[in-house]
C-alpha cells in the first residue's frame, strides 16, 4: 500500500512519531510494573519508577538520643552520634527539626535552635548538638531530614512473593489448571469437529448451527445453574465441590464451542482426494482421523492451544466461581485479586505478583504469535 | 512444593488420559461388537453400516454431553431461576425484573454498560484501524504492531494492576509514583484520584479494555486491508484523491464487513466486562456494570440465584441479536457443507 504513503519528507516523519506514541503507551504502562518489582521496596513509595536510575531523595524523620547520652565537654553538653546507626549508606542533603520545615538547613551547617542550643547534621548522618544547659528527658530531639539514596536494584520482591506470599504456590495451581483445560477440549472438539466435516448423520446442520449459537452465550449465562449444580453433587457424593476436576470440565464446556467452530472450518478444508483414497484403502473413520486428519491440523491445533491457554490462564470469573477466592487451590489471578485487597498499597508486592501473573502468557504469547494470529483471523466471532 | 508439582503432573496425566482412553476405547468395542473385517460378505457389509451410524455419534458424543452440561441446560435453567426466589425454590414470577427495573443500582449498571458499549468498541475499532494502517507504512511496523498487539495476552485483572499503578494517587505537592498523576503535576495541574471521579472513573477503567483490545482490532483489520486490491487504491491516486479521502471512500468502505466483526467481537466482550470493576473499584463510586452486579448477587448475603439469574438473562437479550446475525453469516458462508 505504499500508494497512500504521504510524498512530503514531514508526512512521512510524521507518521514515525506517531506510531512512536502508539507504542510507547501500549509498552510504558507494562514497563512500569516490571521496572518497579526490581526496585528496592523503600525507593518505589519514594519516587516514580521512571526516575529509578537516578537517585531518589525521600524525606524522614528520626530522632536523637536521649539525655541520658550525653557527655560534658568544655563546659557544654554534647550528644553526638550517627542518625542511621551504623548502616550509613546514604546521604543527607538537608535537615530540620520542625515537621513544617523538614528541610530548613543544608546538611553540614549549625543550626540554631534557641536557648544557644546548636544542632550540627552532616551528610553521611553524623550529628553534633549542644547545649549551654544539661539537656533532660528521656525522649531525644526530633530530627527532620531529607537523604537520598542510590539506585537500588534487587529480587528481593520476587523471593518475598513467590516463597511467603503464595504466589510461587498460586503458579503452580495455575499451570494445574490450565494444562489439562488446554489439552482436553483440544481432543474432544476435534473428534467432534471431524465429524461435523466429515462424516453424513443425521442432525448435523442443527449441530453446526447450535455451537455457532453457543459461540457467544455469556459465560453468566452458566454461573449460577453449574455453581448449584457443583454444590448439589458435592453434597450428594459428600466430595468438596471445589475441586481441579470441577474446573477442568467447566473450561472444557466454555471453550468447546469456540474450539469446535476453528477446527471444523479447518478440517472441513483439508482436500477430500485424501480422505478418499485413504477409504479406499481401507482404512476407518478413527484411522484417517488420527493417521491423517491430526497431523495436518496441526497449525489449527496449535492456533486453538494457545487461545485457550491464554484464556483460561487469565480467567478470573471461572476461577472465583469454582475454585473460590481462598484457600490452597486458587489460581494466579485469583491471588493477585485477593493481594488488591489485602496488601492495597503495597506496590513492591502487587507489582511483583502481577509480573510473575503475566510472564507466562507473554512468552507463549511471543513465542507462539503467528499461531495466535493464524487462529484470530480464523475465528474472530468468539467474544472471548 | 515438589508434592504439588508432583501430584499436578498426576492429575494432569489422569485427565489428558482419561480423554485418550475414551476415544480409543469407544472406538475398539465399536470395532469389537460390528466386526467388518474376518467376517463373510454381507455380515461384513451391514457391519460396517452399522457402525456408520454410530462412529459419528462416538466423536461428537462428548463434546455434546459437555455442551449440554455446561451451556445448554445452564441457559435454560437460568432462565428458570430469574423467576424463583434467593433460593430458586419459590416461583414469584417477575418479581425479580420488577426488582432489577426499581433497583438504583441495577439501573446505574445499565446506564454504565450502554456509555461501555458506545465508547469501547468504538475506540479499539477506530484506533485499530489507524494504527493498521500507520504501520502498513513504516519498516518497523511489524516490531509496532507486536508490542500494541501485547497486552492482548495479560491478563484482566494484570492489566488493573498495571494501570492502578498508573492511577496511583499521593496528596498534592507530594512525590506522585502514579505516572497520570506525577505528569498532571509536572504541568502544574492538580492530582486527582481518578478511580472514585465522578462519572469520569467509569472512562479510566474502559481506558485498560480500549488498552487491551486495540491490538486484536488492529491485527484483524491489517490482514483486512491487505486484502484490498492495489488497483482500487492506485486508481484513487490517478485521480488526484488525498491520503485522508483514500482512508475514508476507497479503504474503509471495502473492509465494512471486518469491521462490523472486530465491532461485535468486541461489544460482546463488553457485555461481559467483569474483572477490571471487580479489581479497580468493586462497583463502587457508580462505576458497577452487570456482570460485576451479577457476580456480586451470586454470593452476596449467601446468594441471591434469582436476581443473579436476571441480571444474567438481561445480558443474554443483549447478546441475542449478535447471536442471530452470526449463525445467518455462518449459514451463508458455509451453505450447508
Amino acid at each position: 500500500m505504499a500508494v497512500a504513503t504521504g510524498k512530503s519528507f514531514a508526512s512521512r516523519f510524521g507518521v514515525h512519531i506517531a506510531v512512536l506514541v502508539f507504542v510507547a503507551i501500549w509498552t510504558v504502562p507494562t514497563l512500569g510494573i516490571l521496572v518497579s518489582s526490581l526496585r528496592d521496596k523503600d525507593q518505589i513509595i519514594a519516587s516514580g519508577w521512571w526516575n529509578s536510575f537516578s537517585s531518589s531523595t525521600q524525606t524522614e524523620a528520626g530522632r536523637l538520643p536521649p539525655a541520658s547520652a550525653q557527655v560534658e565537654k568544655d563546659g557544654k553538653f554534647v550528644l553526638a552520634g550517627n542518625i542511621f546507626g551504623d548502616a550509613a549508606a546514604r546521604n543527607i542533603s538537608a535537615f530540620g527539626v520542625k515537621s513544617a520545615a523538614p528541610t530548613q538547613y543544608p546538611a553540614g551547617t549549625t543550626a540554631d535552635l534557641g536557648d544557644g542550643i546548636t544542632l550540627q547534621l552532616n551528610a553521611d548522618g553524623t550529628f553534633v548538638m549542644s547545649s549551654p544547659k544539661a539537656f533532660e528527658g528521656d525522649r531525644g530531639q526530633r530530627v527532620y531530614y531529607a537523604s537520598s539514596a542510590p539506585p537500588k536494584f534487587t529480587t528481593d520482591n520476587y523471593n518475598t512473593v513467590l516463597f511467603s506470599e503464595g504466589i510461587g504456590r498460586s503458579f503452580m495451581n495455575s499451570l494445574t489448571v490450565t494444562i489439562p483445560a488446554t489439552v482436553i477440549p483440544i481432543l474432544i472438539a476435534a473428534f467432534a469437529a471431524y465429524a461435523l466435516a466429515w462424516m453424513r448423520f443425521p442432525g448435523r446442520a442443527l449441530l453446526i448451527a447450535v455451537i455457532i449459537g453457543l459461540l457467544v452465550v455469556p459465560l453468566q449465562m452458566s454461573l449460577i445453574p453449574l455453581l448449584k449444580l457443583y454444590n448439589g453433587v458435592g453434597t450428594f457424593f459428600g466430595v468438596p465441590s471445589k475441586t481441579y476436576l470441577g474446573i477442568w470440565l467447566a473450561h472444557t464446556g466454555f471453550g468447546l464451542p469456540f474450539a469446535i467452530y476453528l477446527l471444523r472450518s479447518y478440517i472441513a478444508g483439508l482436500p477430500r482426494e485424501i480422505m478418499e483414497s485413504a477409504r479406499i484403502d481401507g482404512a476407518s473413520d478413527f484411522e484417517i482421523f488420527v493417521k491423517i486428519v491430526l497431523p495436518l491440523s496441526f497449525p489449527v491445533l496449535a492456533s486453538f492451544a494457545i487461545f485457550q491457554f491464554l484464556w483460561v490462564w487469565n480467567d478470573l470469573l471461572v476461577a472465583m466461581v469454582f475454585l473460590g477466592t481462598e484457600g490452597d487451590q486458587i489460581v494466579l489471578t485469583a491471588k493477585l485479586n485477593a493481594l488488591l485487597g489485602s496488601r492495597g498499597g503495597d506496590w513492591e508486592i502487587l507489582t511483583t505478583s502481577a509480573f510473575v501473573t503475566i510472564i507466562v502468557p507473554l512468552i507463549v504469547f511471543f513465542s507462539l504469535q503467528r499461531y495466535f494470529v493464524r487462529g484470530l483471523l480464523a475465528g474472530s466471532v468468539k467474544g472471548g | 512444593m515438589a508434592a504439588q508439582i508432583l501430584s499436578a503432573i498426576f492429575v494432569i496425566i489422569i485427565g489428558v488420559g482419561g480423554c485418550v482412553a475414551y476415544f480409543w476405547g469407544a472406538n475398539k468395542l465399536v470395532d469389537l461388537i460390528f466386526p467388518s473385517r474376518g467376517v463373510s460378505g454381507t455380515a461384513a457389509i451391514d457391519n460396517l453400516r452399522r457402525q456408520g451410524l454410530v462412529r459419528p455419534w462416538l466423536f461428537v458424543g462428548p463434546a455434546m454431553i459437555i455442551l449440554t452440561v455446561y451451556l445448554i441446560y445452564p441457559v435454560v435453567a437460568t432462565l428458570w431461576l430469574s423467576f424463583l426466589d434467593r433460593g430458586g425454590q419459590h416461583f414469584v414470577g417477575f418479581a425479580n425484573y420488577e426488582w432489577a427495573f426499581g433497583d438504583r443500582e441495577f439501573r446505574s449498571s445499565i446506564l454504565n454498560n450502554i456509555i461501555w458499549l458506545a465508547v469501547v468498541p468504538a475506540a479499539c475499532t477506530f484506533l485499530g484501524l489507524i494504527i493498521a494502517v500507520l504501520t502498513d507504512k513504516i519498516w518497523w511496523g511489524t516490531i509496532a504492531k507486536s508490542l500494541i498487539f501485547l497486552p492482548l495476552a495479560i491478563s484482566f485483572v494484570g492489566a488493573s494492576v498495571i494501570w492502578k499503578f498508573i492511577y496511583e494517587y499521593r496528596g498534592e505537592g507530594q512525590t506522585q509514583i502514579g505516572l497520570l498523576n506525577a505528569i498532571i503535576q509536572y504541568f502544574g495541574g492538580q492530582p486527582q484520584v481518578w478511580i472514585s471521579l465522578p462519572f469520569w472513573n467509569s472512562f479510566f477503567l474502559m481506558i485498560i479494555l480500549i488498552w487491551i483490545q486495540t491490538g486484536f482490532a488492529m491485527v484483524i483489520l491489517s490482514s483486512a486491508l491487505r486484502g484490498i486490491p492495489e488497483e482500487t487504491l492506485e486508481a484513487a491516486v490517478i485521480d488526484g484523491a488525498n491520503p485522508f479521502q483514500i482512508f475514508w471512500k476507497i479503504m474503509v468502505p471495502q473492509i465494512w464487513g471486518t469491521i462490523a466483526v472486530v465491532w461485535t467481537t468486541i461489544t460482546i466482550l463488553v457485555l461481559k466486562v467483569f474483572d477490571i470493576v471487580l479489581t479497580m473499584t468493586n462497583g463502587q463510586w457508580n462505576s458497577q456494570v452487570l456482570a460485576n452486579l451479577m457476580f456480586d448477587w451470586m454470593f452476596r448475603g449467601g446468594g441471591d440465584f434469582g436476581r443473579g439469574a436476571t441480571i444474567a438473562i438481561i445480558i443474554m437479550i443483549a447478546v441475542i441479536p449478535i447471536m442471530v446475525w452470526n449463525i445467518r453469516q455462518a449459514n451463508k458462508e458455509t451453505g450447508g457443507h
